[in-house]
């Protein structure tokens, strides 16, 4: 009995402390972002790395969405004699909710991952342990300007994602299933608004970038240094990314639209 | 080269980005603050709008011809004003034409539809529809249907 | 060279890791000009000790002096400002893997000067030349053997000029050619750029030849020290069982455990 109260004492201290190392990291990283002001240099071959790389998957995966919200909006709207709405749907589905929140998960299982694995393997191989003996700080040299690439790259990713996707649903609504395209377009147009609807999405995306950047670094900040720990470090970080996206997902959806 | 390739990569990157937002703004917000259509204004006043919204489409014969611009409650005759932006290219609406609220399908969206009147003299920027047809409000339909069938 | 004057300070050091006292009251001093080794089996926290002088730990304990400065009690700026004063040659060498033989060494040199670029040139070819590998600039730490690799840290370490350059076991895993290798560069680069080195090793012989001076740790405590002749003839148990490499002495063959018949018998457990 008093083992395992042990365990669950020890357990939420563990959480705890790992919970206030992830918040210190936070703060030497939003202060070692400043890094990119004065050299631009590390943010472009970052926002390289984690955004033009992931842009393929990107566009890929909003052209399939956009179609299949075409398809389904379609034969759902169909029923009511509403399928002139169809942009409606795709749109609002894809800049309020899909756009963030798919950019984010794909973002964490391409960029998060490979970002969360290289940290960890500089620190199995000893490479920012010499680097704070060069008198370099690997926060802000390593770290921060990684850091910076994801709040950059996430929400730009977003907006391209919304973009083709809605691109996506225009070919299937429009080019298949012989929508109007001026209906398509109006019917969209009155029902999406810069604000709130837009801004609100691209307000999430940031959001997410931050959490994205912010937990795949701490994921890799503190791995186990062998090759066990960096794996199981990767893994878990795509997977917490993923969970905390949608969390924070539903909470900012309560806040805006209430 | 390698660095040069980098750059270049980032650039494409973020230009695509920024004109994806561009294109989510005007495209498919319809924003219209950034790309006001020329044209001109009118207003009608309705007693009821019912569901009609900002941006909802004006059209004639089921053709776009503008956008609802704005709705504002007048204080003294408790009606609503309903200004309208026709676009430019249809300056030729006869002044006694119909305003009338309709819905598009069943559960679709409400917009406006003008019915052309017959006179020669034709809608200018400012004027006002001197017929206009309220929203058909369901619950009200029922209402009445409901006292036809006690009498 | 005068040899007597104290480059780094340790006093009465004491560290623990967990329940366990990896140095417990540990007096060294460091003398300028010289190559100062370090040994002791495994495990007997010789990295600890090179992390504890660079201020990548702090002590429990004591204190911990390199150019008459208080290490543990730098604040950031400070601890940062010496760095820029030590090299340090990891096991592992530690190169960035991203990085060409040549952008390495001169990584150090960009983040802390803007040099232009001829310049940079010049100094790095000059590292590179001094650990025999300037031909090897443009290769990926992929491409090189564990011994170059090595001797490229090496170049690296000694990028900004430092005072004091830190060697954590370089001879561990290398053929012997290398290790010759090694030993030469280590001691002609600490007298010709009037250096002070310490070396942690536990390869007796390599070390003996190139120490100045030799401190001996086991168990947290200081076994021995003296000149690499005055150790060779010291008769000292523990300090005979290192240094012949005898499997077993003070320092015990076996990890504590039970006898081994009684577990045996027992037949529980993993």
């Amino acid at each position: 009995m008093t083992g395992r109260l042990q365990a669950l004492g020890r357990a939420t201290l563990d959480g705890l402390q790992a919970l206030g190392g992830a918040v210190l990291l936070l703060g030497r990283l939003l202060r070692g972002a400043t890094v990119v002001l004065v050299r631009p240099r590390l943010l472009v071959e970052q926002v390289y790395a984690v955004g033009t790389l992931s842009l393929v998957i990107i566009a890929v995966s909003a052209l399939f969405v956009g179609m299949v919200l075409g398809l389904q909006g379609y034969y759902t709207l169909v029923d009511f004699g509403a399928d002139d709405s169809v942009g409606t749907l795709v749109a609002l589905s894809l800049v309020r909710e899909l756009g963030p929140v798919v950019t984010a998960l794909l973002f964490a299982g391409r960029a998060g991952s490979s970002l969360t694995a290289e940290i960890g393997l500089m620190k199995a191989t000893e490479q920012l342990s010499s680097m704070e003996m060069m008198a370099v700080d690997p926060e802000r040299r390593i770290l921060a300007p990684r850091f910076a690439a994801a709040l950059v790259a996430v929400p730009l990713l977003a907006a391209v994602f919304s973009a083709v996707g809605v691109i996506g649903g225009y070919l299937v609504a429009v080019g298949m299933l012989g929508i109007d395209g001026g209906a398509f377009w109006s019917n969209m147009q009155s029902a999406v608004d810069v604000t709130p609807d837009i801004l609100n999405g691209v307000i999430k995306s940031v959001a997410f970038g931050f959490v994205a950047g912010w937990i795949a670094l701490y994921m890799g900040y503190t791995a186990e240094p062998t090759a066990q720990g960096v794996s199981r470090a990767t893994t878990q970080g795509v997977v917490r990314t993923s969970l905390a996206v949608l969390g924070l997902d539903f909470l900012l959806t309560a806040l805006m639209f209430d | 080269m390698s660095e040069r390739l980098v750059e270049i990569g980032v650039g494409a990157f973020v230009a695509l980005g920024l004109a994806a937002l561009l294109v989510l703004a005007l495209q498919v917000s319809g924003l219209t603050e950034l790309r006001q259509p020329p044209g001109y204004e009118v207003t009608a006043t309705f007693d009821n709008v019912g569901g009609l919204r900002e941006k909802a489409p004006v059209s004639m014969a089921g053709v776009h011809v503008g956008r609802v611009e704005s709705i504002a409650l007048d204080p003294e005759t408790h009606q609503a004003r309903v200004t309208l932006r026709i676009e430019r290219g249809y300056d030729s609406i006869p002044a006694d034409s119909t305003a009338a609220i309709y819905t598009s399908g069943l559960l679709g969206e409400q917009y406006v539809g003008i019915e052309p009147g017959w006179e020669q003299a034709t809608l200018a920027a400012g004027d006002r529809f001197t017929e206009t047809q309220s929203a058909v409000v369901l619950e009200r339909l029922i209402g009445q249907f409901m006292t036809q069938m006690q009498d | 060279m005068t040899g007597d004057e104290v480059l780094a300070r340790v006093r009465d050091l004491r560290f623990q890791r967990g329940r366990r006292w990896i140095f417990d009251g540990v007096d060294l001093d460091i003398r300028r000009g010289q190559v100062t080794a370090i040994m002791g089996p495994s495990g007997s926290g010789k990295t600890t000790l090179l992390r504890l002088l660079g201020g990548q730990l702090r002590p429990h304990g004591g204190s911990v002096q390199v150019a008459g400065q208080e290490v543990p009690r730098l604040s950031r700026p400070e601890l940062y400002r010496l760095r820029r004063r030590m090299g340090m040659l990891f096991q592992s060498g530690a190169l960035f893997t991203h990085l060409s033989v040549f952008e390495n060494v001169a990584f150090p040199i960009r983040e802390h000067a803007e040099l232009p670029e001829p310049l940079l040139r010049a100094l790095v070819l000059l590292k590179l030349e001094a650990v025999g590998l300037r031909g090897a600039r443009s290769l990926m730490p992929a491409e090189l053997s564990g011994g170059m690799a090595r001797r490229v840290a090496l170049a690296r370490a000694i990028a900004l000029d430092p005072v004091l350059v830190m060697y954590d076991e370089p001879f561990t895993g290398q053929d012997p050619i290398t290790m010759g290798v090694l030993i030469e560069l280590i001691r002609r680069l600490n007298d010709i750029l009037g250096l002070s080195s310490v070396v942690v090793s536990h390869d007796v012989e390599e070390t003996l030849a190139i120490a100045d001076y030799v401190y001996v740790i086991a168990d947290g405590r200081l076994l021995a020290e003296g000149s690499p002749a005055q150790l060779r003839a010291s008769d000292s148990a523990a300090v005979r069982q290192f240094l012949d490499a005898r499997a077993d002495g003070p320092v015990p063959f076996h990890y504590p455990a039970p006898g081994l018949a009684e577990e045996l018998l027992d037949g529980e457990g993993p």
